[in-house]
């Protein structure tokens, strides 16, 4: 089952306030052998943010995604500033693109990220990868 | 101190190698909140038709910034970064995991920054699709 066409330029509403800290930003700078000294973020931290935008999208019933056929097929960040401990982070996702390949959905996404001031930190653009019940 | 000044067109950074465990996995999900089974579980992955337990793309893309940082000279300095996931990373459950190599070229320098096409392999194969990055002082 394909996703409705009208998902297309659909926008969601921004994502709960995620709160860094510094001991994330350090378990995250762990986990990936990154270095964090106090400044600025590993450069993919943000997609912690977004991931969670990606998620609601997902589990939205009315856009008619199944989880588990779900693949990350791409993802790019462009960056304002670097995040840092202390931000208060929410995502905003937009679905640019929808295309159908072979069965499959391909789903654009772009998430803005911005800070508790609304100012922009980061935007986050995702291709999800839908695969069709017989693909 | 950026290292980026010292920079030009041609320029091939230093090869990066990382070693990816299993515990590595573990840890990634736990600091991403990622906790798609197929990245720890290699029944699950199996079952979705994948020879065994895979990195998360986002985890090999972190290791591209991770060298990022080091040939900038610290954290920081990234302004762009993105690749297709192409190719999964299969992880095997030893001691040894397997490693990830980052190569970088520097194809361009505007006033946007230091513009780098990398490499990231394993095993001798292209595991992300198109890794590009812009690097800013």
């Amino acid at each position: 089952m394909a996703v409705d066409a009208s998902l297309a330029g659909r926008s969601f509403p921004p994502t709960e306030p995620y709160e860094v800290s510094r001991e994330r930003l350090l378990e995250f700078a762990r986990a990936t052998g990154s270095t964090y000294d106090g400044g600025a973020a590993p450069a993919t931290f943000p997609i912690v943010v977004a991931f969670a935008a990606m998620t609601a999208l997902m589990e939205d019933p009315s856009v008619g995604i199944s989880l588990h056929r779900v693949v990350h097929g791409e993802q790019r960040f462009t960056y304002t500033r670097p995040v840092r401990a202390g931000d208060r982070l929410s995502a905003a996702l937009s679905v640019d693109t929808l295309r159908q390949i072979g069965g499959a959905d391909i789903i654009g996404t772009r998430s803005e990220i911005t800070d508790a001031d609304g100012l922009p930190v980061c935007t986050a653009f995702a291709t999800l990868v839908h695969r069709g019940e017989d693909a | 101190m950026s290292r980026l000044a010292s920079l030009t067109t041609g320029d091939e950074l230093p090869e990066q190698t990382y070693t990816v465990t299993r515990a590595d996995l573990v840890r990634y999900a736990g600091a991403s909140g990622d906790f798609n089974p197929i990245h720890w579980s290699d029944r699950v992955a199996g079952t979705v038709g994948l020879p065994g337990v895979i990195a998360h793309g986002m985890y090999t893309l972190a290791l591209a910034a991770r060298a990022l940082d080091t040939w900038a000279g610290g954290p920081g300095h990234v302004r762009e970064l993105g690749a297709k996931f192409t190719k999964p990373v299969v992880v095997p459950d030893d001691e040894t995991g397997i490693e990830v190599v980052v190569r970088g070229t520097v194809k361009n320098i505007t006033d946007e920054g230091v513009q780098v096409a990398l490499e990231v392999t394993s095993g001798g194969e292209k595991v992300l699709g198109l890794p590009r990055a812009v690097l800013h002082a």
